[in-house]
């Protein structure tokens, strides 16, 4: 008997390895047809803010530390090294020591050294001119005091205050490490990284194509020959180009909801995932433009906002609601139902919420026959024109007439920063999901990001509160009661979390999509394709 | 004849000259430039590194500084550099140009090869079936809109072939090229020839009630040699001035059909560069695209004498 299980478990066994055999032999070559959506303002991800840039370079790059491939949600305690072979933080949390990689060479054969990172950070900090033509976050390293280096391989982040964050920083695919000798001019037409794959060309408004690193620093990677990314601005093209198998993967959360379903009816076979986009619309009221400067207005209009009316009527019900924080379950940050219900202007009785906003503008002596009327500004393109709609059909619940301003892109930028608007409906992109990102770069005062100029010193004392905090639960209580205070000051009312899709062909292999950020997990180095 | 060639080259540089101060004002007329766009992308707003952006673009001089300079060295051959590639522009420009050539080339003589006979065809059999079936299909080439017509295409494509045409890497031969631009140019060109389907028939109709043709035909001269050598002979002046005029139309034409198809040409980089405000490959592309313009007019009104030996210019 005992000699049956033996052969029947050896016998499973043997069936199970045949059956698994082609899954886990990874195939070597061939070259990964992305699409792409837009022509990418540069090649350099440090002075852009865009997955238009994000996701086609990042494949170029290492980061010090990077969120790990296998996990699908990016955390702290999810953080694998990279360029780094460790790290150590010292006692009083105030200094980040990382030991680096031996061997590593840059894609024109210069050695890799401790000096690149230091000048990276000092370049992205802003303590040094490097000729950065942006940079878009230079507010992520406000807590930097100054980086050393102890020889070739070991380098040392001095912070001012303890901040567990500052390695989430460092693992997000906006924080690759760059080589001291290339000119920052160059990096945004022909860029240099140590990453799996090496840049070949970037023909505007036509392709990018990137190919196999022969030297990369991991044995065995990676698997393609290269990667070519398609720039097609028509959208239906796009999907109509997937569908007829001209292209392996879709540039991530570049379909909607309803896209998605449409490409799959097409396209069976092919896999897709919806996901948070780091997206999110907002309402910027100018609180310095009179009658916005009373808080009771600014109140009332975040009191007449349906959110989930949004999310059906935007994507059929897909998009999450929120606060500035990512909503669970992929958002580590975001609000629990029940804390939600608390915050006021997200109840489930949408209509009592709005009771109390016309209430508050009766008392300011507007009503059915004296309507408050306003222009709601926004961007002239259709995620905002449609938000905007919508929003000015929730003012009128609260006796406000909106007129629809749509502006030229660069028009509307030129007006948030002169602040000549009154209302505006915004859509803002986050890179991680992190709190010390989200507050620091878009609720404190001076912050370039701080669009509506909200300033708050109790709350900023808060932010750093948080920012120093080791303890998860606790830290995520105080992220709540931020996230909450900041929806009640009317900072920028959060009025829903977008969600994107990606698909990719039954062909692709070892793709790994975070559920939290779509600006990380773009190495490339574990993707293989089955044909 | 050499002196009205001389003239309408004079005339052309004047027209040149014209076209360059219109677009160099109204870019600059229209509200953003390219640090607002940059800035766009990154999401920032801070005023001091936009002006420290367009003080690096030389966008703070004065407008007429900026004008010399460039048609200085456009003169010179130096077209400048592309503000979002950081790329000498004509290096931006040069691939594009023999890849839009082609597709113009081609919708325009699918237009013209189309459009005539079926023109011809259709004034020839006046009021019969085929006649009303051409000018149903003539009045839709004039109604649809090409992005819709483009879609409506590969959609097609994709439904009963399971492939799409678009463009995706330099075709390596003649015939991969033929493939590759044949169903874009018959899209684009769809208008261009139900116009001209319809102005040959329309003219053809009058000339064929001509006296002269009435002669042709009663000197025993067979219908074949009545239509070719007597009636389109005279029916295609307007013909001409048409194609002269729908060579620029068709750019607009191309626009679109580039987007929908994904070609990389001239057309599609165009509204690129516009929509990132970068000045120098804007100017450029619009200097190009109207050169060209006057030229096909010019060589329009010299068809007329090949056409018609009555013409004559400069005498």
């Amino acid at each position: 008997m005992a000699g049956f299980l033996v052969r029947l478990v050896a016998g499973c066994l043997l069936a199970g390895c045949w059956v698994m055999g082609p899954a886990l032999a990874q195939k070597q070559g061939g070259i990964l047809r992305v699409t792409h959506r837009d022509n990418p303002p540069s090649a350099s991800i440090w002075e852009e803010a865009t997955i238009s840039t994000t996701m086609p370079f990042a494949a170029v790059f290492n980061n010090l530390v990077q969120f790990d491939p296998d996990s699908p949600q990016n955390r702290l305690d999810r953080i694998v090294p990279e360029l780094a072979t460790d790290w150590q933080w010292s006692d009083d949390g105030r200094a980040l020591t990382f030991h680096l990689r031996d061997g590593v060479k840059w894609h024109d054969g210069q050695p890799f050294t401790s000096a690149d990172v230091k000048c990276t950070w000092e370049m992205a900090s802003g303590k040094v001119d490097t000729k950065l033509r942006k940079n878009p976050r230079k507010t992520w390293w406000f807590n930097l005091k100054e980086i050393s280096t102890n020889g070739d391989r070991e380098v040392t982040f001095h912070l001012n205050d303890p901040q567990p964050s500052f390695l989430v920083m460092l693992a997000g695919g906006f924080s690759p490490v760059y080589p001291c000798h290339v000119p920052a001019a160059q990096m945004r037409t022909h860029p240099i990284g140590t990453g799996p794959f090496k840049f070949v060309e970037f023909k505007q408004n036509e392709s990018i194509r990137l190919e196999r690193n022969p030297d990369y620093w991991k044995p065995g990677r990676p698997y393609l020959d290269g990667i070519e990314y398609t720039i097609i601005a028509n959208r239906p093209t796009m999907v109509l180009a997937f569908v007829a198998g001209k292209f392996d993967l879709t540039l991530t959360g570049e379909l909607t909801p309803e896209l998605v379903k449409d490409v799959q009816a097409q396209r069976p076979d092919a896999q897709c995932i919806v996901q948070p986009s780091n997206t999110e619309g907002n309402l910027l009221v100018n609180r310095d433009k009179p009658p916005f400067d009373d808080a009771r207005i600014r109140r009332a209009m975040g009191l007449a906002i349906d959110r989930q009316a949004f999310s059906d009527i935007l994507s059929h019900g897909v998009y999450r609601v929120g606060g500035a924080m990512l909503a669970p379950p992929e958002g580590l940050w975001g609000w629990s139902k029940e804390f939600m219900e608390t915050v006021p202007g997200y109840g489930a009785d949408v209509e009592k919420n709005r009771e109390e906003g016309r209430r508050i503008m009766r008392e300011l002596g507007y009503g059915p026959d004296h309507m408050l009327l306003l222009k709601v500004s926004t961007r002239n393109i259709p995620d905002y024109r449609d938000s905007a709609v919508i929003l000015i059909d929730h003012l009128k619940q609260v006796y406000i007439q909106g007129e629809l301003e749509p502006l030229d892109s660069s028009v509307w930028y030129a007006r948030l920063a002169r602040k000549d608007y009154a209302v505006g409906m915004n859509v803002q992109g986050t890179g991680i999901d992190d709190p010390d990102v989200m507050f620091f770069e878009n609720y404190t005062c001076g912050s370039e990001r701080n669009y509506t100029g909200y300033c708050n010193a109790d709350l900023e004392k808060l932010f750093h509160q948080q920012s120093m905090m080791t303890d998860f639960a606790q830290r995520r209580q105080l992220v709540w009661e931020i996230d909450k205070k900041l929806q009640e000051d009317g900072a920028r009312p959060i009025v829903f979390q977008s969600q994107g899709g990606t698909c990719w062909s039954p062909q692709v292999k070892g793709l790994k999509l975070a559920v939290n950020s779509i600006y990380n997990h773009w190495r490339f180095e574990d993707v293989w394709l089955d044909r | 004849m050499l002196s009205y060639i001389v003239r309408r080259l004079l005339l052309m540089v004047v027209t040149l000259f014209g076209v360059s101060i219109a677009i160099f004002l109204l870019l600059r007329i229209v509200p953003g430039n390219i640090a607002d766009i940059l800035f766009d992308s990154a999401g920032l707003v801070d005023p001091a590194e936009k002006a420290k952006i367009v003080a690096d673009l030389g966008l703070d001089r004065p407008i007429p500084l900026q004008y010399a300079q460039w048609i200085g060295g456009l003169l010179h051959g130096d077209l400048g550099y592309s503000y979002v590639s950081e790329k000498p522009v004509l290096d931006e420009i040069l691939p594009r140009i023999p890849i839009t050539a082609r597709l113009a080339g081609l919708a325009l003589l699918f237009a013209i090869c189309t459009g005539v006979p079926l023109g011809v065809i259709s004034a020839v059999r006046q009021n019969s079936w085929l006649d009303y079936t051409l000018r149903v299909v003539s009045l839709s080439g004039l109604s649809f809109p090409a992005f819709w017509l483009g879609l409506l295409i590969l959609m097609g494509f994709v439904r009963y072939f399971g492939s799409i045409p678009i463009y995706q890497q330099s075709p390596a031969s003649f015939w991969t090229a033929l493939g590759l631009y044949a169903v874009p140019a018959a899209a684009v060109g769809f208008r261009s020839s139900a116009l001209i389907t319809r102005l040959t028939r329309s003219s053809m109709l009058e000339v064929l009630r001509q006296d002269y043709v009435r002669t042709a035909r009663s000197k025993g001269l067979g219908e074949g040699a009545v239509i070719f050598d007597h009636a389109l002979r005279n029916a295609l002046l307007p013909v001409i001035t048409t194609i002269g005029v729908e060579t620029a139309f068709l750019f607009g034409g191309l626009i679109v059909t580039e987007t929908v198809f994904n070609i990389p040409g001239v057309a599609r980089f165009l509204v690129e560069a516009i929509r990132w405000r970068d000045y120098p490959m804007v100017q450029n592309l619009v200097m190009f695209i109207a050169l060209v313009v006057v030229t096909v007019n010019l060589i329009v009104d010299l068809l007329y004498m090949v056409v018609d030996p009555r013409i004559r210019y400069g005498e």
